[in-house]
């Protein structure tokens, strides 16, 4: 008996020390050197694994970083410019500052504005119903409404709206990790500059059918009547496919465009009413001076080509 | 048992199958000509492959039979003028996806068919056209798969070379519950259909074609075997009544007990299958010179006052063939175009129909909405139910996961989106929508 438990210990023991003789050679043998610089940035990363610098999660955007060293393509969007910084002082480079950005909604039909033509009721799922057919709308561009991007959100920086059937972004928690933009099948999330001050103007609007079509599809769709692209300064807004676009790089903010809107369906976030207001009549004030200008040269014109007769 | 074909064994596929409701409500209504409508609009993409170009103006004046729209290249199909006419505003109209398309209006004025199109119903049985000028007619005749695919027929009666074809199977087998415009077209115009097929082999040069048809249209059967008794070329195959046995692959597995490779198309077996509409739609243009004009649709639906098969030109609204029925039932939730368990809801009634619109039927509200979902028990029924052999809730578990490289390992995309899966799925899980979003992402990823 007491055989029987000696040589079931010394085996064991044996076989112990064998496997760890055996580990021990294999560890050393097959050691994979990794250049520390990438757990220390790691380390600083967010450690979301989002994807949204377009990595495959915050491992491989260290390693991505260690070995090309170039900041300026490699950017970490959750983290921002103070986690680029310490990323930028473990590789001891140069910070390269990026402006923020943020997902914005690029719609504005809510079920107010967008009488259902249909009823759907296959799978809750926008990309389902995106390749199943145009939309429970007469819209064939607008929001699904079934919030696909919503489960895409890694950070809970979206919610659908109840009211209005859109989504909705919460400023603070957006990280502009792209993820939502990626699971929207019609396109109509799209990352835009933060701003200054969180400022930014976009038109809520995808339709490209004629006016008169798209109206009749959303009370609020940009018909492309492009008055809001004459009353910009900046040359910042374009009419394309009956859709205005504002260019964000080239948008000053100066907020003159967003009354020029029929539909008041160009967006203007943080934007005090006081310095709307004070932005319209500006424009007001401007236009009114062109338009003298205008007539004065015209009579002026007039005038030259018919000077009166000397006597 | 006096007739031959009853004393052959019926045929089925092995794997998979459900059995869904019959509801032929309009098995016995004889095929009826639609009145003309006042406008009719032609999508000027009805096939699959390159879009047919548009070769008439504004203003112009057509004959029925008329190319509007020229096909281009060869997997490609002409588009003709349905009904005479003046042409309206050619512009992209919804299709009945919502989606825009483009499509040629037609205001019609008289029935006025072209002289070279031999409308009589005079039987024409001597085939005196070479291989290639029946390929040749049957393109420029506009005939594509009338089963539904849409893909152009001439593409299929050319035989793919280093490919050998032995036997001809013609689709008589309808296997959509309440849809029967092949049946009809198969009682009345089975002669033509016959020497649609003498065409087909011909084109083809095999010496062997078989009609398969489902047990429960007797009639269709009796009377093939009725006129096919003297030669032996063509023969009828009885087959079970199963769904999806019109499908393709398994109509070649329950006939001939041949398996078309994963990925595969039939002439690697040495098969070319072609749908009873399609047959007569080739007999008709290449023996009377005949475009594809017009075909047969069948308006059917529970509550609907005159379930009928009517022939309809290409073009005609929905809503003209619904009023003709006997007007929408007040009952209706959904307007199907197709069958049950393939068909698509129309978002519009406005909607025209087209080359592949077998049938247009009208569900009650009650029977539209989906039942709640519940999780997946592992019953394994869609498996059971599968005819291709796939793991329906595993490639719906997939699907959700966005595993687009394991779907495809699991060959999602040998899926025939038959739904037998949803159908059987005790827990009523939308697996077929998940499926079909899965082959949209594998077919991006090549």
């Amino acid at each position: 008996m007491n055989d029987v438990v000696l040589y079931t210990v010394l085996s064991l023991t044996g076989i112990g020390l064998l496997a760890a003789v055996v580990l021990y050679y294999v560890s050393k043998k097959f050691h994979v050197t990794e250049d520390e610089r990438i757990s220390q940035v790691e380390a600083v990363l967010p450690n979301t694994n989002c994807g949204g610098c377009g990595q495959p999660g915050c491992h491989a955007f260290a390693e991505a970083v260690v070995k090309s060293g170039d900041l300026s393509v490699l950017h970490c969007p959750v983290g921002g410019n103070p986690v680029m910084k310490q990323v930028a002082e473990v590789m001891g480079v140069k910070a390269v500052e990026k402006d923020p950005y943020i997902a914005v909604v690029r719609c504005s039909g809510s079920f107010e504005y967008r009488k259902k033509t249909n009823v759907y009721d296959g799978a809750p799922s926008c990309a389902i119903a995106a390749q199943l057919y145009s939309g429970d709308t007469g819209c064939a561009y607008g929001c699904l409404g079934m919030g696909d991007c919503v489960v895409a959100c890694d950070f809970e920086a979206m919610y659908m709206d109840e009211k209005t059937g859109l989504p909705v972004i919460i400023e603070d928690k957006c990280t502009a990790c792209n993820a939502c933009v990626k699971s929207c099948p019609k396109d109509i999330l799209e990352l835009w500059p933060k701003g200054k001050k969180n400022q930014r103007i976009y038109v809520a609007c995808l339709n490209e059918e004629k006016g008169s079509t798209a109206r009749k599809e959303c009370a609020v769709a940009c018909s492309g009547c492009a008055k809001c692209a004459e009353a910009c300064r900046y040359e910042a807004i374009t009419i394309d496919h009956n859709l205005a676009r504002i260019d964000p790089d080239k948008c000053k903010l100066c907020a003159e465009c967003i009354d020029t809107c029929d539909v008041r369906n160009i967006v203007a976030t943080n934007f005090s009413p006081e310095k709307l207001q004070q932005a319209s009549e500006h424009r007001q004030k401007r236009e009114e001076r062109e338009r003298k200008k205008r007539e004065e040269e015209k009579a002026q014109a007039t005038a030259n080509n018919n000077p009166e007769p000397t006597v | 048992m006096k007739n031959r074909a009853f004393h052959k064994e019926l045929k089925t596929f092995r794997l998979g199958g459900v059995h869904p409701q019959d509801n032929k409500l309009s098995a016995s209504a004889p095929l009826a000509q639609l009145p003309l409508p006042k406008q009719v609009t032609i999508p000027i993409i009805q096939h699959i492959g390159a879009p047919a170009k548009v070769v008439v103006q504004r203003g112009d004046t057509v004959k029925v039979g008329q190319v509007i729209a020229q096909h281009e290249g060869f997997i490609s199909s002409n588009i003709h003028a349905s009904c005479s006419g003046r042409i309206g505003i050619i512009e992209e109209v919804m299709d009945s996806s919502g989606f825009k398309h483009l499509a040629v209006n037609i205001r019609v004025k008289g029935d006025d068919w072209l002289e070279t199109i031999d409308r009589t119903d005079t039987l024409v049985e001597e085939i005196s056209l070479s291989r290639d000028e029946i390929v040749a007619r049957v393109m420029e005749a506009g005939v594509v798969g009338m089963g539904g695919a849409g893909f152009p027929s001439h593409a299929k009666i050319k035989v793919p070379e280093g490919k050998t074809i032995d036997t001809l199977i013609i689709n008589g087998v309808e296997c959509e519950p309440y849809l029967t415009a092949d049946h009809r077209l198969m009682l009345e115009k089975p002669r033509e259909i016959i020497v649609g097929i003498r065409i087909l082999m011909k084109a083809l040069g095999v010496s062997r074609a078989i009609i398969g048809i489902e047990d429960n249209k007797h009639d269709a059967i009796e009377l093939f075997d009725e006129l096919l008794r003297e030669g032996k070329q063509i023969e009828v195959q009885p087959l079970e009544v199963q769904y999806p046995q019109g499908g393709e692959k398994q109509l070649i597995q329950a006939v001939l007990d041949r398996e078309v490779p994963s990925g595969g198309l039939p002439a690697d077996v040495g098969v070319i299958v072609h749908n009873v509409g399609t047959t007569f739609a080739i007999y008709e243009a290449v023996q009377k010179n005949k475009p594809l004009v017009e075909r047969v649709v069948t308006v059917t639906g529970k509550d609907v006052k005159q379930p009928s098969n009517f022939w309809v030109r290409i073009g005609t609204p929905v809503i003209e063939l619904i009023t003709a029925a006997g007007g929408l039932p007040e009952s209706t939730g959904k307007v199907v175009s197709g069958g049950p368990m393939m068909g698509k809801a129309i978002a519009d009634l406005e909607v025209p129909v087209a080359k592949g619109t077998s049938g247009i039927l009208m569900i009650a509200q009650a029977e539209t909405k989906r039942a709640e979902e519940y999780n997946c028990v592992h019953c394994g029924k869609c498996i059971e139910a599968c005819p291709m052999g796939l793991e329906p809730y595993r490639l719906l578990l997939l699907s959700k996961a966005g595993q687009s490289e394991k779907s495809k390992r699991e060959n999602v995309l040998d899926c025939i989106e038959c739904g037998s899966c949803s159908f059987v799925c005790p827990s009523n899980r939308p697996i077929l929508d998940y499926i079909r979003l899965s082959k949209t992402k594998v077919k991006k990823l090549k």
